[in-house]
């Protein structure tokens, strides 16, 4: 079920703090965060994030395009690499 | 002949049932456009005459998304998934499911035809 529209999008406060914060004093870094389940507000655009797939950071660049989809859609937590084929699928 | 929105027209069928083989239009579409047209849902298609035609389908073309227009749009939005990269465009690329359901088995609509894999090694006991 979709979350209640009264609650607005969810999004981390350290999250939000860390962008504020960017937004404000201009200078761009790699966002690291664990936040997946932070919804992507329309103020990310344009950043950079390093988003855990429990394994390692990803980098994940935000488009306009990606607003109100959530963080970790866009790092997989698995990792496909086929069946059979004993060398295995670079 | 009925014709609307492009290439639809079964005769024998009731006007409410017969508006369904239009792509974008559904039983509670149809009812809603017999309604405003003020023809009864059990009239048969073919029994419509020029005038209900003509309210029909400028019901339709004013309200509702059909056809072409609409399977652009579903292409459009499976593309946009697919070019921001997140999960759901992945599933797509992959011809997967893509709302959590299990592949182990089944998952045939997204999966088609199974291929089945040669040279497994039978288990022997």
């Amino acid at each position: 079920m979709a979350r209640s529209v009264k609650k607005g999008p969810y999004v981390h406060f350290k999250l939000q703090r860390k962008v504020d914060k960017i937004n404000e004093g201009g200078k761009k870094t790699v966002v690291k965060t664990w936040a997946r389940r932070s919804t992507i507000s329309p103020d990310f655009v344009g950043h950079t994030f390093a988003v855990h797939n429990g394994n390692k950071f990803i980098p994940v660049y935000v488009t306009e395009n990606m607003v109100g989809h959530k963080l970790g859609e866009f790092a997989p937590t698995r990792n496909f690499r086929g069946h059979g084929d004993k060398k295995g699928k670079k | 002949m009925a014709r609307i929105a492009g290439i639809d027209l079964p005769k024998e069928k009731r006007g409410e049932i017969g508006l369904t083989y239009i792509y974008g239009i559904g039983r509670s579409n149809a009812r809603k456009i017999l309604k405003n047209a003020q023809i009864d849902v059990n009239t048969k298609v073919k029994d419509w005459n020029d005038e209900q035609l003509a309210e029909i389908r400028k019901f339709i073309s004013e309200n509702i998304k059909t056809e072409g227009e609409l399977r652009g749009e579903v292409q459009t939005s499976i593309k946009r998934l697919m070019d921001i990269g997140c999960y759901r465009g992945q599933r797509h690329r992959k011809g997967l499911p893509l709302r959590g359901q299990r592949t182990r088995t089944n998952a045939r609509t997204r999966k088609g035809k199974r291929k089945t894999v040669a040279n497994k090694k039978k288990v022997t006991k």
